[in-house]
């Protein structure tokens, strides 16, 4: 199963002829992700890695048959303008790669998404894997490293941090359990699908048996995920690491959405939140196979 | 976020139509007067400094005279309130209020819309009126399409038994709040408090607005400095880094000094994470040892190794480090030996005589911690490399080691010093530097592994075995040089020391000489 890619999804890659677009056509390609077409305003007619590169998204669909998702790798100015052309053309999902994307941009493309019952994940996204099956983004970086990092199982794994969602993956992975999916949900302020959402994909997927996730300072998400416990929307077991302890409020920590603002998102708030909705908070990463592995087994 | 001063807003406010009270900034106590004679009433003096309290630190002043103003405004100027030196201060008109409310635009992050909060009590701060009186707020998520239309507010306002005159400016005004707001891409927008005046006047008497960094460049009429959030003004050594930052797009440079001021007995460190969560999980495991960090940094998003060189620079322009600690998330995605080279040249020239560990895992983690290994042998620090299989914790801890086996030894920031530049016979641009090779000290080298080394592959060897660019100069100029500094390593310990990157950092030597001073006159009062 898996959550929101597998292998029979149909993708399509928007600023497929970048250097960006070019290198993750690849490591997409390479890993099995059905890539039915690439995009390009101009640029119709070539080919990437053995995709052929259409004009415009419609031209793309109607070429080449439907497809689900757009995994987008313009520059942050352009995003707004892909987005929209991708939601216009009916795809259900797009994947927003780039870093600093403008906040209202995004505001805007979620509003559409919305309304035509569309998703969006990132932006400042590294994307996502459901192992064994497809990937989105970059994560990884190669084919082959993805692979070995990432193994079928029963945990899933939401990150606000890319390198961080990688590694609790590896760590996972090291000790004998597998995942169902990872995703990197992004590490802005606004995000499209932030760990509750991802928490209750993973609650509706009969694959997932324990979430793994990786929270950190800023934004309302780790409160939200808490809360959906509470309220009996999320019931598998959650297991969560958060970054930020020592940071102090109203300075960014790289992430733009890594800042406390006016006493909210702090670290404390975060690991009360969760603890008192029953989540086990772990103190290193080193501890998510362990702890994981104590509720699989609890499970059987 | 990019934040504005209270000036800044309030004028653009006052251009969108919103009333702010009359006054002007002033940068010394006879500019005071002057306004506030031109202004012929009472005045009220506030310090341009971004803290909350600014009135219980003593930043707002009121005066009854132009003189008065001019000797508050004496004692206000220069004084540090927070981590600020007031320079700037706004002097207004004093206002007879009536009552005050709260006013402001959040990006909420639940919602994923702009939302538009307004209470009918002011003053405090906004989380203290949710406690106090919940009812009397109203949060108004907003539709980014169709926008905030003044009938929509005096609907929500009504709820709240405003009436008359009053349901109508303010209407207006919260509308055109939203405007503002929408129009420079603020990520938030505080007017705190608004006030009615006795007169029947509404009047933006604080403001307090913050633009979305990502969109700043679309704003050069706010003239923002540095599109970073900061609870303070950029430091020096920031502005330094920014401007690095600026200068190369390729991966992320981020740096900010979290104490500057700190004595040659405190267990500071130098910090250079890697990625996001990566870098605020190694923080947290340095500080549970006890270290205090001199600074944070990033470096991430597969820079070269050319930017790695440069934090690593500017992280040693601190002095009393006691070590030096680079994490990341321990599994990257990007080739970490780009890392590791910028740390060896960084490392060699510092003469590192501090401890540091470098955790450096991901891909291509053995070549890289091999690097480290191989080519800091000559410098008295001790560095040691450390891969996927070893936590932030046990990395934190083995420093802390190092540290005490180093008996706590500070460094000290020395000059910046460049070789003789002019030994280079040939010479080529790259994006942010020169490579320089010293054609005649080639005559000797057997191997000429430099173009082995080079990983962009655009050296050759010329008829008289010398290496040459095999690219045109511009081609390596625009980026065929990706400045990996593999050459310079390679010739430095297996050949003849024929080859120098030249990396300048604007700045940072005259930074240098500043803190030579300051760590002198500091290192004496410890002795």
């Amino acid at each position: 199963m898996a959550i929101l890619v597998d292998r029979e999804t149909r993708v399509i890659i928007q600023g497929i002829t970048g250097r960006e677009g070019r290198v993750r056509a690849r490591l997409m390609k390479d890993y099995g992700t059905q890539v039915v077409a690439g995009v390009t305003p101009g640029r119709g007619g070539e080919e990437v890695y053995g995709i052929p590169v259409f004009d415009s998204v419609v031209e793309a669909l109607e070429t080449r048959g439907p497809a689900e998702i757009s995994v987008i790798f313009v520059p942050a100015t352009l995003v707004k303008e892909a987005a929209l052309e991708a939601l216009a053309a009916g795809l259900k999902m797009c994947v927003l790669i780039p870093d600093r994307v403008p906040i209202y941009d995004l505001l805007e493309i979620l509003e559409v998404a919305t309304a035509k019952g569309a998703i969006c994940l990132g932006p400042n996204t590294l994307g996502m894997v459901s192992p064994g099956q497809a990937l989105l983004g970059m994560i990884g970086g190669r084919a082959e490293r993805a692979r070995e990092w990432f193994q079928p199982g029963q945990v899933g794994v939401c990150s606000r941090s890319g390198g961080m969602t990688s590694a609790i993956s590896y760590y996972l992975t090291k000790a004998g359990l597998g995942q169902s999916s990872i995703v990197h949900v992004g590490g802005d302020a606004v995000v499209g699908l932030g760990l509750p959402e991802i928490a209750q994909y993973f609650q509706e997927d009969p694959q997932t048996e324990v979430i793994a996730l990786f929270g950190e300072i800023g934004t309302t998400q780790e409160e939200r995920v808490a809360s959906l416990i509470q309220q009996g929307k999320v019931t598998k077991p959650v297991v969560a690491y958060l970054g930020g302890k020592a940071a102090k409020a109203g300075t960014r920590f790289s992430h733009a959405g890594a800042i406390i603002e006016g006493g909210r998102g702090s670290y404390e708030s975060k690991r009360d939140s969760l603890e008192k909705a029953g989540v086990r908070v772990v103190d290193s990463i080193f501890d998510f196979p362990r702890v994981v592995g104590e509720l699989l087994t609890k499970k059987k | 976020m990019a934040r504005l001063f209270e000036y800044q807003a309030k004028q653009i406010l006052k251009e969108k139509g919103v009333k702010v009270p009359r006054g002007g900034v002033a940068h010394s106590p006879e500019e005071v007067r002057q306004i506030a004679t031109h202004l012929n009433s009472p005045v009220v003096l506030k310090a341009q400094v971004w803290i909350t309290g600014r009135a219980e630190k003593g930043g707002i002043l009121f005066a009854q005279t132009p003189e008065e103003a001019e000797q508050s405004a004496r004692q206000l100027f220069g004084r540090k309130i927070g981590r600020f030196i007031v320079e700037e201060i706004l002097v207004e008109e004093k206002l007879d209020i009536a009552q005050e409310f709260f006013a402001g635009l959040i990006i909420d992050d639940a919602a994923k819309k702009p939302v538009l909060v307004f209470s009918s009590v002011g003053g405090t701060g906004i989380e203290e009126i949710a406690k106090k009186n919940p009812d009397k707020i109203i949060r108004h998520p907003i539709k980014i399409s169709s926008g905030l239309k003044e009938y929509e507010v005096r609907n929500l306002l009504r709820r709240h038994s405003f009436r008359g005159k009053l349901l109508v400016k303010l209407a207006s005004t919260l509308a055109k709040l939203y405007e503002i707001a929408r129009q420079v891409e603020a990520r938030s927008l505080e007017v705190n408090p608004l006030a009615l005046t006795q007169k029947g006047e509404l009047v933006a008497v604080d403001c307090h607005l913050a633009v979305d960094d990502y969109a700043v460049f679309r704003h050069p009429e706010l003239s923002i400095e540095i599109a970073r959030e900061f609870d303070r003004p950029p430091t020096l050594l920031e502005k330094i880094a920014f401007q690095v930052e600026k200068d190369d797009y390729r991966g992320t440079f981020y740096f900010l000094q979290m104490q500057e001021d700190f004595s040659p007995e405190e267990m500071i460190i130098g910090f250079q994470g890697a990625g996001g969560g990566g870098s605020m999980m190694s923080m947290d495991a340095v500080l549970a040892q006890g270290f205090k960090l001199a600074n944070y940094c990033d470096t991430s998003g597969n820079p070269p190794a050319s930017k790695v060189y440069r934090a690593a620079r500017i992280i040693l322009s601190q002095p009393f480090l006691k070590g030096y600690f680079a994490s990341g998330s321990g599994v990257a995605s990007q080739e970490q030996y780009h890392s590791a080279r910028g740390l060896v040249k960084a490392f060699l020239e510092e003469n590192l005589t501090i401890p540091a560990v470098i955790r450096l895992g991901g891909n291509y983690e053995k070549v890289a911690i091999q690097i480290l290994q191989t080519y800091l042998t000559r410098i008295k620090g001790v560095v040691e490399g450390y891969g996927q299989a070893d936590s932030a914790e046990f990395c934190a801890a083995r420093l802390r080691e190092l540290v005490q086996e180093n008996n706590s030894q500070n460094h000290l920031v020395s000059p910046l010093v460049y070789p003789d530049l002019d030994r280079y016979t040939y010479r080529f641009a790259t994006m942010t530097g020169e490579v320089l090779i010293d054609h005649q000290a080639c005559e000797n080298c057997r191997t000429k592994g430099c173009v082995k080394a080079c990983l962009a592959e655009i050296l050759q060897l010329d008829e008289a075995g010398r290496p040459v660019l095999k690219v045109s100069s511009e081609e390596a100029r625009q980026g065929r040089c990706t400045e990996c500094l593999a050459c310079e390593i390679f010739c430095k310990f297996h050949e003849q020391d024929a080859i120098y990157i030249y990396l300048p950092i604007p700045g940072l030597a005259e930074y240098r000489q500043q803190i030579i001073a300051q760590q002198q006159a500091k290192a004496k009062e410890f002795e």
